[in-house]
């Protein structure tokens, strides 16, 4: 025993141990993400049950369980399926339970199709006819889906042209209309009377930006007058459903898919995931403003953070005499590290939003008042307040880095006459690049994962537009914005719909961890590449 | 030469702070100007260039340098040698007031330079630590290229143009014996040289600001025989055209390179005289010990 303590072995077992302990952790977290975030948009088989009752239910397989059984005695095990049937606004629900003990048989119809809806989730069924307007144009399952396909692409590409026009004219005149009302608001604030020339041409602009907006509807009602395709359906138990073809976002037929073809499937989704708008209050669709939100405020925050951090850092270690007070604020500075998020969120609601934001928008937009420019949560604001929250981890790596560096390098310097200013810009700030970067890598990771002083700083569910877009001055940071951490927790546990959207947790968060590792990615690169070219010493 | 033998003297004013200060209003002027005039004579010229009077430094309550007096000559080779501890590298860091970044040093006396006291107030530090150029210990490149190492100082002051920068590279790093080895290599790291082409870098760096003295602190220390040999030829090269300063450990060194040495202990100056007479004759027998190998 004792010469089992000396060699040393245990230590090696146990730290080797626990390494591999924390190890099998993690990856099992990110397999288990992954299993359950990248499957979800495989286009599964639809299967027929008949009960034993005679019911029928279609739908695809998602969950099997073991019931579970109480009393004494060991027991056979039973099982139940929880099986996706779509149809929410025909059966009300889109999952179902079902006793396998219960299913007399199953079957996979060839023709069983499902729809991906703009509203009401999935459709599970198979097609009874397809009609343009009152022209009947097929009547049977086989023609039926030759004839929606032809036309779905058609037709959606009406709906999105209508859609476009609605957005972007409508957008661009309610714009121009908003200018104008504000110009006169300011107007009046400054004195100008009622009769001012330039108040009624003000009103004449608006007038006639009005007309241009009823010519813009007329031109979408001339389009929407075409979308007239529609597909009668039938769904298990013999309901019936007429869908207009362009409330369809997808239509596949898994039963008779390849794998291939179900490869294929599965990539445009993941498309849609990544690169669409989200639907249905945020269970189907995409993520893209979520994707795009938290993004640019890690930018932003970093932009914010490096000077904020670098320069505290610098005048702490380098002009600051050190002693009792320089140490106060050193730990003070390290403890604010540990301070809850929430707080720095109040912080940044009382001071950014309520005063620096109050005081810009009374200040430079007063005609707007009471609606709040930028005394409301923005994305600004919440990149601020997450650049406080993180300023303590880019002054400590970057104090690290200056400590780091060696003294004869600065006196290298100084020795050939430069000031220490030139010291500090041309030696020292290229040699702490690296530990700066570090740092800064630590603070988007700790950013990206950051919800909770979002939530009260400018994060929501859904906004109305992405904070860049081609009206002056293109960024709008003002602008509320959307974010994935809090899209998981809104999809997953906010939602009306928690059995359709627990997937997309999965989905978001797999996202999310791939975001902050690409980020992470990137400032290592080029933390590397610095590090090659500003190698300190060996000698 | 008249001149050594009253430095000489200067060595054995150990004690006595009055007679310090006497000496350092009074007496020193005189040897400045028997200096001047008996040496163009017999050696060519024999200017004065840089004049430490009664310099004693403390860092905090530990008092480094005692009433320190020397002066070196402009052309010439003057090495400080001593045992470890002794304020070898504290005299030279006061030359070129390197010694300002520690906030703890106390000073009394002066260094003169060109006519002025370096440490009178109105002296632009960053003038002196150009015109005063330093190599020290431990080769420090900058973690640049190497043309970039020997570029610093110049664009430091002002030189911007190319061309100019080019040449003045081209030539610093000649002078320092070193453009043969790496002129292939300009645009690569300074820390992929070995250990004795970075201290050649360092003195190339240091000869790129023109300066008129160079302090070398040590210089071989942290080389190998051939390199530390290159260096001691480059020394005697560079002496027509600067003056230097060496601190050393190495006795041979001191011999072989020096024009004049003084040796040091506990802070003072103990007998500072002409190379061979220092080593052939000393006069004080603390210096003898040492040379012979006694202590140290
Ligand atoms: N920055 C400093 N702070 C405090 N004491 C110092 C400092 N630098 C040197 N000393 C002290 O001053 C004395 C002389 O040091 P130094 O000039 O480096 O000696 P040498 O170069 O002859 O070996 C030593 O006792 C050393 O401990
Ligand atoms: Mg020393």
């Amino acid at each position: 025993m004792k010469e089992l303590y000396r060699t040393g072995d245990p230590l090696i077992w146990l730290t080797g141990g626990a390494l591999a302990f924390s190890l099998l952790m993690v990856v099992g977290l990110i397999a288990l993400i992954m299993y359950n975030g990248l499957g979800f948009f495989w286009p599964k088989d639809i299967v027929r049950y008949t009960l034993a009752d005679g019911r029928q239910v279609m739908g695809q397989l998602s969950e099997r369980e073991e019931i579970p059984q109480f009393g004494e005695g060991k027991k056979e095990p039973l099982w139940r399926i929880k099986v996706k049937q779509g149809n929410r606004d025909l059966y009300g629900a889109d999952f179902i339970w079902i006793n396998e003990a219960d299913i007399k048989t199953e079957e996979k119809p060839a023709a069983a199709i499902v729809l991906e809806r703009r509203e009401w989730g999935d459709f599970i069924g198979v097609i009874k006819a397809v009609k343009d307007g009152a022209t009947a144009i097929a009547a049977e399952p086989a023609e039926g889906w030759k004839a929606l396909t032809g036309a779905l692409a058609g037709q959606r590409r009406l709906f999105e042209e209508a859609r476009a026009l609605e957005r972007d004219e409508v957008g661009a005149i309610s714009y121009d209309q908003e200018k104008l009302r504000l110009a006169n608001r300011a107007l009046k604030l400054k004195g100008a009377k009622d009769d001012d020339p330039r108040i009624t041409a003000n009103l004449a602009g608006i007038d006639k930006l009005h007309k241009d907006y009823e010519a813009v509807m007329e031109r979408v009602g001339a389009i929407r007058a075409k979308l007239t395709w529609t597909v009668v359906l039938t769904g298990a138990g013999g309901v019936e459903k007429e869908l207009p073809l362009y409330m369809i976002v997808r239509a596949v037929k898994p039963n008779e898919l390849s794998v291939f073809g179900k490869a294929g499937v599965y990539l445009s989704k993941i498309w849609e995931f990544i690169s669409a708008d989200p639907r249905e209050s945020n269970t189907e669709g995409g993520v893209f403003p979520a994707i795009f939100g938290t993004v640019l405020m890690v930018m932003v925050m970093s932009v914010a953070v490096t000077p904020m951090g670098v320069l505290g850092a610098f005048y702490l270690r380098e002009y600051a005499r050190q002693g009792v007070f320089v140490s106060a604020v050193r730990i003070a500075v390290n403890n604010l590290a540990g301070v809850p998020s929430i707080v720095f969120g109040v912080f940044g609601v009382g001071f950014f939003i309520y005063f620096v934001g109050g005081s810009i928008d009374s200040l430079f937009f007063p005609e707007a008042l009471p609606t709040p420019t930028y005394g409301t949560g923005g994305i600004l604001w919440a990149s601020l307040t997450l650049a406080l929250l993180t300023v303590p981890v880019v002054i400590v790596a970057t104090e690290e880095g200056l400590a780091a560096i060696p003294r004869n390098l600065r006196e290298a310097s100084l020795g050939l006459g430069a000031t220490k200013f030139e010291t500090m810009w041309r030696v020292v700030l290229p040699a702490v690049m690296p530990s700066i970067l570090t740092g800064l890598i630590l603070a988007m990771a700790r950013a990206a994962g950051e919800v909770a002083p979002l939530m009260i700083t400018g994060v929501v569910k859904l906004a109305p537009s992405l904070p860049i877009d081609g009206y002056f001055p293109f960024l709008h940071m003002e602008r509320k914005f959307m974010h994935l951490g809090f899209h998981i927790y809104d999809v997953g546990f906010q939602s009306p719909n928690v059995d359709a959207a627990r997937p997309m947790v999965y989905t978001t968060t797999l996202l999310l961890l791939g975001i902050v590792l690409a980020l992470n990615l990137s400032a290592i690169v080029i933390r590397n590449k610095l590090k090659k070219k500003f190698a300190t010493s060996a000698v | 030469m008249p001149t050594q033998e009253k430095l000489q003297d200067t060595g054995h004013m150990e004690s006595g702070d009055a007679r310090n200060t006497e000496a350092g209003q009074g007496y020193l002027p005189r040897r400045l100007a028997g200096l001047n005039s008996a040496s163009h004579a017999a050696n060519g010229p024999r200017e004065m260039i840089m004049d430490v009077r009664a310099l004693t430094l403390a860092y905090g309550s530990k008092v480094a340098l005692k009433d320190v007096n020397i002066s070196f000559l402009k052309n010439q080779i003057t090495a400080l040698i001593g045992p470890s501890g002794c304020g070898k590298s504290t005299l030279l860091r006061c030359l070129n007031r390197l010694n300002d970044l520690v906030d703890s040093v106390t000073l009394k006396g002066q260094i003169m330079f060109n006519g002025m006291d370096i440490y009178d107030p109105i002296i632009n530090i960053s003038e002196l630590r150009k015109r005063v150029g330093m190599v020290f210990q431990k080769p420090n490149p900058f973690p640049k290229t190497v043309y970039e190492n020997v570029a610093y100082g110049p664009r430091i002051h002002g030189v911007g143009r190319k061309g100019e920068l080019d040449g003045m590279v081209e030539e610093c790093l000649k002078s320092a014996a070193l453009w043969d080895e790496v002129k292939d290599r300009l645009h690569d790291s300074a820390l992929g040289l070995s250990g004795g082409q970075q201290q050649r870098l360092c003195i190339a760096r240091a000869l790129a600001v023109k300066p008129d003295i160079l302090l070398m602190d040590e210089p071989c220390s942290a080389l190998d025989p051939i390199s530390t040999s290159k260096i001691e030829d480059l020394m005697v090269d560079l002496k027509s055209r600067y003056t230097i300063i060496i601190v050393t450990h190495n006795m041979q060194q001191a011999s072989r390179v020096s024009d004049y040495t003084g040796f040091m202990l506990l802070g003072e100056m103990i007998e500072f005289n002409d190379t061979p007479k220092i080593f052939q004759g000393p006069k004080d027998k603390r210096t003898e010990d040492y040379i012979t190998g006694r202590f140290g």
